[in-house]
């Protein structure tokens, strides 16, 4: 998002509103006495992080996995086995669950990366139930059902455990990884991994080592997601292998295309969009929101395709393809 | 010890037919739509549903296996022509993320109609009962029947496949899809038909199986899954890679069940071993994927 106002589209006014009402959320949640609505916003930002890590390689690299949750999970462990010992310093967790995701990303992404289409959809599935068979038998760490962390994260002089400082760690975390997003993409790494996307083979022919980049960014996405994870432990109190489940790497993929695949702030709309969805229809249906929800999924493949990106451009955004 | 490695060792294979009779369908349209079809694992799941209900509707065991197979084929034609055939011509990303909505939707819709808990299928008693395949091993019958009737089914299939002028058009619609188009094949039809056929196997295997599992909401999930990973080693699109792979796969799976705790003993303490054991034995098929994948990217039997 360029800061000269003058330049500025729809969508980039749109961004400025959702980051100030993001912002003004712990003041709406302190004046109103609802606490609810910071605990809901705190999953939406969480979400909103892990979706944009998935966007790197799903939106930019055009490499649908389908097994990205299984990073929440190994973060989310990362954290909770170090809180579940009596650590609970978050200058430690935060990067121990970073290089771990990262580690595993690494490992998954070099041997799913040797296939294409189809294969890689299926295989970054295949491996995500391994890792959530793997969360299953931790007997130590509460196996199946999971394990409750006793306390959650400081990080100096910020506590996660109180529900206004939490949010606001979720935020900064958020507003940096979509500035750092924009950075990655938009730099020369970034343009070779979208120029993989449309056209492999000419990349390969430039003379571009196509794997190794996907690599790299498998890796971050992966990492990236893994600090996610780390934050979703803390916001629920909680790790289980529920984190990992295949249903929840599907949500993350639905995020992403909900908020517009290809866009920076897109998965941020998305998780948002996705969270009150689905908070509502359980208030009106009960435990039948899938019934509506599902559908809903299915005629945002075949029609939405670009999700609210689509949105903005019947509003006269830009169409002339920058990231804002 | 050896009649306990006899009855695993059919419970492997039968697992591996199992697999096989949803990786069979699912590679044939991968193979020859380029479709992926989350949803597959839905109509294994509502075939064990329409047993449930047909079995008791008609009183007759065989019956209500016969009409709940054709249910479901019938189910996967009309999911074909409304949803489905739309999606062929979209990208992977498309298909992922309708077949994900439509499996949510299935879940829910079985719970709903047929209510959240779990339903057994009782076995009729000249099924229940056991036989002995050896002298001094017994086996259940029904057990032994559906491996029978898999056996069949696969071989069949391998009937229709090369023998005839059908399997003809569906191998050449996997090598070269334009090209069988172009010759003036309805293509359109040779789909329906490949995912009718796909959509009755995966029903199959959950009416099968229904009587000895539970019937419940998201049963085909991990079948799915464990079908995927016959397909990648077996290579898309090749029956015959997914019929060893999953054999293979039903039988280490079911073998590591039963001796990776002891093999686990042989370099950890016992308590290690009871923890990790099982866990690996999970993770086993996982790990020969992985395997698979570093020496041969396609699968076994797949293209390059």
């Amino acid at each position: 998002m360029s800061l000269d106002i003058r330049s500025w589209g729809v969508r980039e006014i749109f961004n400025f509103l959702l980051i100030t009402i993001l912002a003004l959320v712990p003041v709406y949640s302190w004046m109103s006495g609802n606490t609810f609505i910071i605990t809901l916003v705190t999953r939406a930002l969480v979400y909103a992080i892990a979706a944009m890590s998935l966007n790197l390689i799903m939106g930019y690299g055009g490499l649908v996995s389908f097994g990205h949750a299984m990073f929440l999970g190994i973060g989310g462990y990362a954290a909770g086995i170090m809180a579940f010992h009596g650590n609970t310093n978050g200058l430690l967790q935060f990067p121990l669950a970073f290089f771990v995701a990262g580690l595993f990303a690494m490992i998954i992404g070099a041997l799913s990366l040797r296939t294409r289409g189809v294969y890689f959809i299926m295989i970054t599935l295949a491996f995500a139930q391994m890792v959530y068979f793997a969360g299953v038998g931790l007997e130590a760490y509460g196996a199946d059902d999971g394990m409750t962390l006793s306390r959650r994260s400081r990080l100096g002089p910020i506590d996660l455990a109180d529900r206004n400082q939490l949010y606001l760690f979720c935020l900064a975390v958020l507003l940096f990884t979509v500035w750092m997003m924009g950075r990655i993409v938009n730099s020369r790494f970034g343009m070779v991994l979208r120029g993989a996307k449309s056209n492999e083979t000419r990349m390969l022919a430039l003379g571009f080592p196509v794997f190794r980049y996907r690599l790299a960014a498998f890796t971050m996405a992966g990492a990236w997601c893994g600090i996610a994870g780390a934050l979703m432990a803390n916001q629920a109190a909680f790790v289980s292998p529920a984190m990992m489940h295949w249903v929840q790497s599907g949500d993350l993929i639905v995020i992403v295309v909900m908020g517009g695949i290809n866009s920076l702030f897109g998965p941020v709309y998305g998780a948002l969009a996705f969270i009150i969805v689905e908070h509502q229809l359980s208030v009106w249906l009960k435990d039948t929101w899938q019934l509506v929800f599902g559908p809903m999924i299915v005629l945002l493949a075949l029609f939405a395709r670009n999700g609210l990106d689509d949105l903005f451009k019947l509003m006269g955004g830009r169409k002339d393809g920058r990231d804002g | 010890m050896s009649t306990l490695l006899i009855e695993n060792t059919l419970h492997g294979i039968q697992l591996g037919l199992l697999i096989f009779l949803l990786a069979a369908g699912l590679t044939l349209v991968f193979g020859i739509m380029d479709m992926v079809n989350l949803a597959h694992g839905s109509l294994y799941m509502i075939g064990a549903y329409f047993a449930y209900t047909l079995i008791g509707m008609t009183g007759s065991f065989i019956l209500g296996v016969f009409l709940a197979f054709f249910a479901t084929l019938a189910f996967g034609i009309v999911l074909e022509k409304f949803v489905l055939s739309t999606l062929y011509q979209r990208d992977h990303l498309d298909q992922v993320l309708a077949t994900f909505g439509l499996i949510l939707f299935f879940n829910k819709m079985v719970q709903v109609i047929w209510g959240p808990a779990g339903l057994s299928i009782a076995l009729p008693p000249w099924l229940a009962q056991k036989i002995e395949i050896l002298p001094g091993v017994p086996y259940p019958l029904y057990r032994l029947s559906i491996t029978l009737v898999s056996l069949a089914v696969a071989a069949g299939l391998w009937y229709l496949i090369t023998q005839t002028r059908t399997g003809m058009l569906i191998r050449a619609g996997a090598s070269n899809r334009k090209m069988v188009s172009a010759l003036g094949v309805d293509i359109k039809w040779l789909f329906t038909l490949v995912f009718g056929l796909g959509a009755g196997l995966a029903g199959l295997a959950g009416v099968m199986y229904a009587p000895i599992s539970t019937v419940f909401s998201g049963m085909g999930e991990e079948v799915l899954i464990q079908a995927f990973v016959v397909i990648v080693i077996g290579g898309i699109g090749s029956v015959r890679g997914a019929f060893i792979a999953s054999l293979g796969l039903g039988l280490i799976d079911t073998l590591g069940r039963l001796f990776l705790v002891d093999l686990c003993k042989l370099v950890m303490s016992a308590a290690a071993a009871s923890t990790v054991g099982p866990a690996l034995a999970s993770m086993l098929i996982y790990l020969i994927m992985a395997a698979v994948l570093v020496w041969r990217p396609t699968g076994l039997f797949g293209r390059s």
